[in-house]
């Protein structure tokens, strides 16, 4: 089936060939990385995690929201996202082999890994990360291969898969609740340890995935004959809207926590994060657009009019995948480090060779859902 | 394989070393005299501060293992001037091979000097008391007796060890994800950056040195426990730091927090340190 992907026109390979350049510079520096030591990346003593792992927590995200399509088509009959499935499941899998590869490269000793299964230590939420986040890629690559063959015969996937697809409803559910165990059970990160930060680590995830799909669905449909289909679109817009709203509404009740009660290490977190402490003051402008694009597109999307302009919705889908990005993928993960345990400011800007290293993990993870992709379409058009 | 060094690592606190008296002996006879003879100097009043004495058998040519149920350690704030503090990290930092960057950022450190200000950072130590918030202490592992960071290891490269409640390190084991340095809420662990080796002044043979990509932290000196002879940073400190075993009712540390008042870092988060403050 494979050889379906390679059946493409002069933008195709271009565009794959601008990826795999990317991916080349990003392994230049994973290199002299790995020579040389973590030492050049922005990480220190004090923010020992940094880009690497906020964007293996965004990604994550991006991959448990494939069970937006996946939920309603195969519990609620929904059958208008019958087409959009599988492109769901591909884009779950790309998700997570780039959710794997910023882990790998954030190790001290990455050829140690297997460590983890070598000696299993239930007691670590790591430990049961790896654990959920391989058995999800394992149940993505096996119910979506198992449907690209049947649609290949054009024949009904057979029904022992149903149950495997039924089990990848909690199991998406599962990587984005143990990523945020990761963080809220830290007694020495009193940023992260809310009760709140795995509801809203699902909330963040159903709309950002969502609306990546979205503009996938989009531009699918300019470049190639497949059509997702309008109510397709139009539902998985709701979906956005509602779980926005909800992460939104989850932010106003952990600004409220902090600053009510006014516990200095709760607050000086947030005042970090939005106005800056003690001169330091690398993600407030971020953290703003963030803000104002996350309202801006809650506006947008709530609003039926506004929301079923497609051109309005593509780009309230673009602003909601950015400003989530910047909230998990930078905000969170450094701002549990800044200011540090013994209440010193520290700062943490990444490096070019880091930044270098996770561009080349986010072209590898746009290679694969690209060919996946492609090998859909190829087959597609060929059944007309 | 790294199961039988575990295990090795796990004995080697409480395995009396007689069958290698040997090798001891000469491990011995080579100690540190400068150490030693700082020790002298300062410490001749306080110098027993460590509770299972050091043995009595004359014909023994080595030193029987300091054991304990439950390690602690009293630092006296008050007796700790500048001379003493950096007398303290110099001879740990020096007996383990930490190595010293120049870049803030590569920092690797055991055993380091901070103010009151962010050592009791929850305290609140009022503004106006500048000589109080800027006093200096010493701050190193805890050895928790709930350690969060063996609790996060995804490997068990970290753990307690049960029988005098040390937490240790295998290095050999550590894959580098660095979770232990987000959950210790003491700042405690340091991450090798880079290749720690060419940048330690002078290397110790008799210690190992690390690797780039591994966590490594204070061990409470469970090598030289091992050898008979008290933590490095003890002997150096001039009665300043007394060292023990908390379930023993007639070590020194029980004596100190018996009848001074003493304080603990963040005793709110249920770690349960045992390094404990007289301030």
């Amino acid at each position: 089936m494979i050889e379906k992907a390679i059946q493409g026109g002069k933008s195709y390979y271009s565009w794959l060939a601008l990826l795999v350049g990317i991916m080349l510079i990003g392994a230049y520096y994973w290199v002299r990385q790995f020579t040389e030591g973590l030492g050049i990346t922005g990480l220190s003593r004090d923010v020992t995690w940094g880009f690497y792992i906020a964007q293996f927590t965004f990604l994550v995200g991006v991959a448990a929201s494939a069970v937006m399509v996946v939920l309603p088509y195969y519990l609620h009959n929904f059958k208008a996202f019958g087409k959009i499935t599988i492109l769901g499941e591909f884009l779950a899998i790309g998700a997570v082999l780039m959710c794997m590869s910023f882990i790998f490269v954030d190790m001290g000793q990455p050829f140690r890994i297997l460590n983890v299964f070598l000696h299993p230590s239930p007691h670590s939420m790591m430990f049961w990360d790896t654990v959920v986040l391989f058995g999800y890629l394992l149940l993505n690559i096996l119910i979506s291969s198992v449907s690209m063959q049947a649609e290949k015969k054009g024949v009904a996937p057979p029904k022992w898969i149903k149950p495997f697809i039924i089990l990848s409803i909690p199991w998406a559910f599962s990587i984005h609740t143990v990523t945020a165990m990761l963080y809220s059970g830290l007694a020495a990160r009193p940023f992260w340890m809310t009760a709140v930060l795995g509801p809203r680590f699902l909330a963040s995830a159903f709309a950002a995935g969502p609306a990546l799909l979205i503009l996938l669905a989009m531009l699918l449909r300019r470049l190639s004959k497949f059509d997702a289909g309008d109510r397709a679109i139009n539902q998985l817009a709701m979906i956005i809207t509602y779980a926005l709203g909800i992460n939104l509404f989850f932010v106003a009740m952990e600004l409220f926590t902090a600053f009510y009660s006014g516990i200095p290490e709760h607050i000086s977190h947030f005042k970090y994060l939005f106005v800056g402490l003690e001169g330091n003051n690398f993600l407030v402008g971020w953290m703003w657009v963030s803000m104002l694009l996350g309202v801006s597109a809650f506006v947008l999307l709530v609003n039926p009019k506004t929301r079923k302009n497609y051109k309005v919705l593509a780009f309230a889908c673009v602003a909601v995948f950015v400003s989530l990005w910047i909230e998990k993928g930078l905000g969170l993960v450094i701002t549990g480090f800044i200011p540090s345990p013994l209440g010193e400011v520290v700062s943490y800007v990444p490096t070019l060779p880091e930044v270098m290293i996770g561009l080349a993990i986010w072209a590898l993870g746009a290679f694969v859902v690209t060919v996946l992709y492609k090998m859909t379409l190829n087959l597609r058009e060929r059944w007309g | 394989m790294s199961v039988d060094r575990r295990k090795f690592l796990k004995l080697a606190g409480v395995v009396s070393l007689g069958a290698a008296a040997k090798p001891v002996s000469t491990l011995l006879a080579s100690e540190d005299p400068i150490h030693v003879k700082k020790m002298e100097e300062g410490a001749a009043a306080t110098a027993p501060t460590v509770s299972p004495g050091p043995p009595q058998g004359e014909a023994s040519s080595f030193r029987e293992p300091l054991t304990a149920k439950r390690w602690a350690m009293v630092i006296d704030t008050r007796k700790l001037d500048e001379a003493t503090i950096e007398r303290c990290i110099d001879a740990c930092h020096t007996r383990h091979n930490v190595p010293e960057f120049e870049i803030k950022k590569d920092e690797i450190k055991w055993i380091w000097e901070e103010d009151f200000h962010h050592a009791f950072h929850e305290q609140d130590i009022p503004v106006y008391t500048e000589h109080i918030r800027h006093k200096s202490t010493l701050l190193l592992c805890n050895h928790c007796d709930e350690p969060p960071c063996t609790n996060v290891c995804p490997t068990e490269a970290t753990f307690k060890r049960e029988e005098d409640g040390l937490v240790m390190m295998d290095w050999h084991r550590c894959i580098g994800c660095r979770y232990c340095v987000v959950a210790c809420p003491y700042g405690s662990r340091s991450f090798n950056w880079r290749d720690p080796r060419p940048h330690i002044e002078e290397i110790q043979g008799d210690f190992p040195t690390r690797m780039r990509g591994v966590v490594e932290k204070c061990t409470f000196c469970e090598e030289r426990l091992a050898r008979g002879i008290a933590p490095a940073c003890v002997e150096a400190s001039g009665g300043a730091i007394a060292f023990g075993d908390l379930e023993d009712p007639h070590s020194s540390v029980r004596h100190l927090l018996e009848e001074h008042f003493t304080i603990r870092r963040k005793p709110n988060l249920g770690t349960q340190p045992q390094v404990y403050y007289i301030v």
